[in-house]
């Protein structure tokens, strides 16, 4: 089999390395959403536990 | 705690990545046969050998969920075959663009190497599917060991056959006979096999952390709902529960 030229081979090689970066980045953006939700969850918890604190502040004032 | 030294795990990953790509292109000599299209053996080849190894890690570590019962070796055979159906992804893609260059087809079906990859990527395609179609969490991870098992047991029988039939035009790789890597190209090739190996570890460790998070976050909701009610129960899914409070600070 006859070597191909630099200017044949160089687009295939490009595109395979290509492909293996998309991927890896694929990856990343799939992660990225997953890190948004639990940022999202935790800020639900925050809040719920700062309501939770309020309250019973609240309860300890009404009673005193 | 997967997350523990995650950053240096990356970094090590990114240097020798980039260590590997400037090999690759700058310091690796062209092949005298294929050119500089031989450059493509560098991603292929590593991608392939660490994607089997992944199904074969998948299989050991279901071993140990039914030897142990403890759901969090499923979860980690689950991630492990997940990452490997990713990096197997890239091998069927890259390896038809080489079979494109190379051999003027985007396929060749008499070719057992390309084939009998294409089984196995085939078979583990089932594994989500088989997953999902089990609705209860216990029989869904009992089932997938078994499935993963008898699969990663298939991998290397499969690439045994492989090597062992005669009838084949695919480069060897590590063989003495033919295709034997002159210097530097084994040095690289070798830096290459790291580099693939620290990513796959990577994504895997990365993938646990995430899933752990969640685990974690999902107790928390639970320690700090108003009375003591469980939390929803998961929507069906492929992925073994990641709800369980046994995984929690582990």
């Amino acid at each position: 089999m006859p070597e191909l030229p630099f200017h044949t081979a160089g687009p295939y090689v490009a595109a395979a390395y290509i492909v293996f970066v998309a991927l890896i980045l694929l990856y990343v953006a799939i992660m990225a959403g997953k890190l948004s939700r639990i940022e999202r969850e935790l800020g639900e918890l925050t809040e719920l536990a700062a309501a939770r604190r309020q309250g019973s502040r609240e309860d300890v004032g009404g009673e005193q | 705690m997967y997350g523990k030294r995650l950053r240096g795990l990356a970094l090590t990953t990114t240097a020798l990545l980039t260590l590997t790509l400037v090999a690759v292109f700058f310091w690796a000599p062209n092949d005298a046969t294929l050119g500089f299209l031989q450059k493509i053996f560098y991603i292929h080849v590593p991608l392939a050998i660490i994607t089997l190894s992944g199904f074969i890690a998948g299989g050991v570590m279901a071993i140990q969920h039914l030897r142990s019962g403890d759901s969090r070796w499923d979860l980690r055979s689950y991630v492990a075959i997940h990452i490997s159906l990713v990096f197997g992804v890239g091998v069927l893609i890259t390896g038809s663009i080489w079979a494109r260059a190379a051999w003027g087809h985007w396929w060749v079906w008499s070719e057992p190497t390309l084939v009998s990859f294409l089984l196995v990527m085939l078979l583990y395609a089932t594994y989500q599917p088989l997953r999902f179609a089990i609705e209860d969490p216990e029989r869904q991870a009992r089932a997938a060991s078994v499935f993963a098992i008898v699969a990663g047991v298939f991998v290397p029988i499969c690439f045994t056959i492989v090597r062992l039939s005669t009838a084949y035009v695919h480069p060897r790789t590590l063989d003495d006979v033919s295709g034997n890597l002159p210097g530097r190209m084994q040095v690289v090739f070798w830096l290459s096999l790291a580099s693939v190996a620290l990513l796959w570890l990577l994504l895997w460790r990365y993938e646990m952390t995430s899933k752990n998070a969640s685990a974690q976050l999902r107790r928390l909701r639970q320690l700090l709902s108003e009375d003591d009610e469980l939390p929803p129960p998961l929507r069906r899914s492929a992925a073994p529960s990641v709800g369980a409070p046994e995984m929690v600070g582990r």
